[in-house]
């Protein structure tokens, strides 16, 4: 799918004025909070999305995100704070003066025009006169073509959700916002649009700024993504970094699985912290440690940890928990997943992938767990474990 | 059980409801024959011949088609009147939140569930007491028709606005139309068919009310009241033409409402 | 000056407080026209109905009248007229009862079964009420007549004795008030059924043992609403009418609505504002008492 080379877009009749200002630029939110009633939704935020960057706003359903995403739309007014694009501060105008256009959940195709007016709508309220040739062009490209005369009623969920993109896209907008556009589509039709969002994206070179819930899918398509809770953003970072090293419980629950154990530093040796777990040691690298003393979280991801039957020796500065024992077993075809009860009460979770050349293990068969240091990674004990974990009874998010 | 009887016991209850559907046409059906009547005098209310003369001469009794054509200013105008200021509340009720919409709600609802005769009745009190009394006619008739019409136009409305999406304004006002655009291009659009529901619904209760009317006509006549004066005395054929034409014609219209709203998707 | 051209002018002045001030402002502009008519002509006109009720009696239009607190109108008019006054509230009972069996079925087959026919079936429910109302009432004249096919086949079936008539009575004084006030019925009662998600009777179904049971359980419960509704819209204007009894019935079938509109029509006043008060009272005591039981404050 490539975009058109069209000439860069005019000023909108009903669209900023003001002084000429540069056309690019990053988005920038300082201080942003909204309360709703007694509600605090947004919570003093602090935001810097890069020109062009694909940018995911992550978090469970409450967690101030979509509200985020409105005040940058124009569609809610913040309580207080700041938001700037490039050097054009943007924060009180109406959101037909922003250059910002939104893909939203529900997609809101107007049901009483047809899909070529639906794409029309931005280019003709802006006063663009030769709309027609754009609109069949777009149309093409979301692989509509031929269907500008049906209504949207007659289209599938997943043609909506075409429909509502060539509409915002249509208007070459500085910043691209989507309300997670993809929750309402099958599986094998989201990750197909996932791509193809991405895909776009990198070609038109617009900022996308990506609301969702899903943590697959935000760290399937963006560059950097700023995880939320509760109207605070808990971490920002690429992917690998957030998954890598989360800085809190929240966002190492959040994303994917972890195991946090109840531990306390007692020294230091060279680059490394030595913790106390439950009377073992355990090294981790000083740099993966957010704090440095006092009682932690010693976290691990399950994918890094390996068992060995018990009394195995490891010889590669592996750190060891000893003397556990098999409580669960599900095999899901790519991995094994164990869930070993430690000699103090605690279930830690192991994803073993079947590469069919590791040992398989059963219930009630005695275990070491074994990991690389440079895995581990440190957690201030004042926050909550539970945090970030996704109800089993929740089936929508992380709740 | 027999084939036949499973069959009656699934469809027991349409079968009951297309016997009340009957009940509800009989009397209708009774008005469309006898347009056709030729009584035999003038005190017979009775079926005894067949015409064309009715449909050919419907304003051969005296009074008739003045009475049909006053009904019809009156309800035009009641109706104008009537959608114009209840569109305005049922915007005012679901678009916006102010102290005291709930009392409100309740203050719009009560004309609908007050007997005609204590609508009527306290309206005359009205007027007599501020000296209108000998001026009944005209206008104190569509005071009162706007008045019990307001209530519905009201809720229909309402019921229509409530059921729209209002991403849908946001989302165009996201593509670059301000508030009056959005207005006349989305929401006026999308709320239209309620407005004209509640239009015409304004329209058959002011033509066909008879209580309050007859209570502050003073000596004017809706056509209403010439059906109730012709009641006791004689009744010309050609009132159940007037009845039977005005059926047609919301016939006409709510089928063509219907066919048009399938022929264009929802 | 359209509503959102209201809307407009008044978040385009500069940053208001918040913005639910200015909207505010709009909604009173927006209630202000319609809400002073149903003041001028609703409210005030049940004031003056009152007032109208404490008149002296022996004023008249001509020489006018006088305020003189004259509570002995009430006692005056509900001692010559309780009968009436006492049959209005219990034909309109029966004619509600009647709406009610007859009505529910009808909008439940609507709601549930009608499937494509949905919204024919409701266009021809609501289509005879376009018809004028009186036409309709005389036209049960016609088939309610001595001669007509009704009596005929009733008398046939032996429900009718042979002497029996159907006119005059009080059975067709309230079948005219059931047809009435049928549509009144049956589209409240169809709107609460239509919202019944139906996976719910389904739930039903599987749970319980068979379809009358879940209708009492589920169907019934959920659908509450709807009649309560319908029932407040056909009780309290049957209470009040007078056209049927006065066409169908005799003056043993007499209504208050009768005695009303005659008392006004000749002039007497303050009796007649002071049945209409007392109607109107009894109306709101048994309603709130009703509405109260029924547990449902959402009526529109």
């Amino acid at each position: 799918m490539t975009m058109p080379a069209t000439s860069p877009t005019s000023p909108p009749r009903s669209g900023p004025e003001t002084s000429p200002t540069p056309r690019s630029g990053d988005l920038v939110l300082t201080g942003i909070s909204k309360d709703f009633g007694g509600q605090r939704a947004v919570d003093n935020l602090d935001l810097t999305v890069p020109e062009g960057a694909f940018f995911a706003l992550l978090g469970p359903s409450g967690c101030g995100k979509t509200t985020t995403l409105r005040m940058v739309a124009g569609l809610e007014e913040p309580s207080a704070g700041r938001i700037r694009l490039g050097e054009r501060e943007i924060t009180r105008l109406r959101p037909y003066k922003r250059p910002v256009n939104t893909v939203f959940q529900n997609y809101a195709l107007f049901p009483h025009l047809d899909i070529f007016e639906n794409i029309a709508f931005g280019l003709k309220r802006r006063g663009v006169k030769d709309f027609k040739p754009k609109v069949d062009e777009m149309l093409d490209l979301v692989e509509l073509g031929g269907y500008g005369k049906r209504r949207p009623g007659q289209l599938s969920g997943g043609q909506q959700q075409r429909v509502a993109l060539a509409r915002a896209l249509i208007n070459r907008p500085q910043v691209l916002l989507l309300d997670e556009p993809l929750g309402a589509l099958d599986l094998k039709l989201r990750r197909q649009m996932q791509l193809e969002l991405k895909r776009i994206q990198t070609e038109v070179g617009i900022t996308f700024v990506h609301v969702t819930h899903d943590q697959e899918e935000a760290m399937t398509m963006a560059d950097t993504i700023a995880v939320m809770n509760a109207g605070v953003i808990e971490q920002m970072g690429t992917p690998t970094e957030l998954y890598d090293l989360p800085a809190t419980t929240f966002v190492a629950n959040f994303l994917g699985q972890s195991n946090l154990v109840r531990a306390t530093i007692i020294g230091q040796a060279d680059q490394n912290l030595v913790v106390d777990v439950h009377g073992r040691k355990v090294t981790v690298p000083l740099p993966r440690c957010r704090v440095t003393e006092g009682d932690v979280w010693m976290g691990v991801r399950p994918e890094k940890v390996f068992l060995a039957r018990a009394g195995t020796e490891q010889s590669n500065g592996a750190n060891q928990l000893r003397g556990a024992v098999v409580t669960d077993v599900s095999y899901v075809g790519v991995s094994t997943q164990y869930l070993a009860r430690l000699p103090w009460d605690q279930e830690l979770t192991v994803f073993e992938q079947n590469t069919g050349a590791r040992d398989t293990f059963t219930v009630g068969d005695a275990v070491d767990l074994h990991w690389q240091p440079s895995h581990t990674f440190v957690l201030d004990a004042e926050q909550d474990a539970r945090a970030g974990v996704e109800k089993v009874d929740d089936p929508g998010g992380a709740g | 059980m027999t084939r036949a009887g499973r069959w009656i016991r699934r469809n027991l209850i349409m079968m009951f409801a297309l016997l009340v559907l009957l009940y509800l046409f009989a009397p209708i059906i009774v008005v469309m024959l006898m347009s056709f009547n030729q009584p035999k005098s003038k005190l017979s209310y009775t079926f005894d011949g067949f015409t064309w003369e009715n449909w050919q001469h419907p304003c051969r009794p005296f009074g008739l088609c003045d009475a049909v054509s006053t009904s019809l200013r009156i309800g035009l105008l009641a109706t104008v009147i009537a959608t114009a200021l209840g569109t305005l509340m049922a915007f005012a009720m679901v678009r916006h939140r102010f102290r005291g919409r709930s009392g409100t709600n309740l203050f719009i609802f009560l004309p609908m569930a007050t007997p005609e005769i204590v609508l009527g009745s306290s309206l005359l009190a009205l007027f007599v007491s501020s000296g209108f009394g000998g001026q009944l006619g005209f206008w104190t008739v569509l005071i009162a028709h706007v008045m019990f019409c307001l209530s519905f136009v009201v809720v229909t409305v309402k019921a229509r606005l409530t059921g729209m999406d209002s991403r849908l304004e946001q989302a165009a006002m996201d593509l670059y139309a301000n508030e009056w655009q959005t207005f006349w291009r989305i929401t006026f659009p999308l709320v239209f068919p309620g407005i004209l529901a509640a239009a015409l619904l304004s329209f058959s209760l002011s033509f066909d009310d008879f209580i309050i009317t007859n209570l502050n006509a003073g000596t004017t006549v809706t056509f209403p009241m010439f059906v109730w004066g012709s009641a006791q005395r004689d009744i010309p054929p050609q009132i159940n033409v007037v009845g039977t034409a005005m059926f047609l014609l919301a016939l006409v219209l709510v089928l063509g409402g219907e066919l048009t709203r399938r022929r264009r998707v929802r | 000056m359209s509503a959102v051209g209201q809307l407009g002018a008044a978040t385009a002045a500069p940053p208001a407080k918040t913005e639910r001030s200015g909207r505010r402002f709009t909604a009173y502009l927006l209630l202000l026209p319609g809400g002073l008519w149903l003041l001028l002509f609703f409210v005030v006109p049940l004031v003056s109905l009152l007032a109208a009720s404490l008149y002296d009696p022996n004023g008249s239009i001509e020489s006018g009248f006088k305020m003189t607190w004259h509570f002995q109108n009430f006692a005056d008019a509900m001692s010559d007229y309780a009968r009436p006054f006492g049959r209005s509230l219990w034909y309109s009972l029966i004619t509600t009862v009647f709406c009610l069996v007859l009505g529910y079925p009808l909008a439940y087959a609507i709601a549930m079964k009608a499937g494509r026919w949905k919204n024919l079936m409701l266009a021809l429910v609501i289509a005879p009420f376009f018809t004028s109302f009186l036409i309709r009432t005389l036209s049960w004249k016609l088939l309610l007549s001595d001669n007509g096919f009704v009596v005929d086949a009733l008398k046939w079936l032996h429900i009718l004795g042979p002497d029996g008539r159907l006119l005059a009575t009080t059975a067709a004084v309230v079948t005219g008030l059931t047809y009435n006030f049928l549509p009144f019925m049956v589209l409240p009662l169809y709107a609460s059924l239509e919202r019944i998600d139906p996976r719910l009777i389904e739930a039903g179904g599987d749970l319980f043992a068979g379809p009358l049971t879940t209708f009492r359980t589920v169907t019934l419960p959920l659908s509450m609403p709807g009649v309560v509704a319908g029932t407040l819209l056909t009780f309290i204007p049957a209470a009040g009418d007078y056209i049927n009894a006065q066409l169908l019935g005799t003056p043993k079938q007499r209504m208050i609505g009768n005695d009303i509109q005659r008392l006004f029509a000749a002039g007497a006043y303050p009796t007649a504002a002071a049945l209409s008060v007392t109607l109107m009272a009894a109306i709101v005591v048994l309603v709130l008492f009703y509405v109260r039981r029924a547990g449902t404050e959402e009526l529109v």
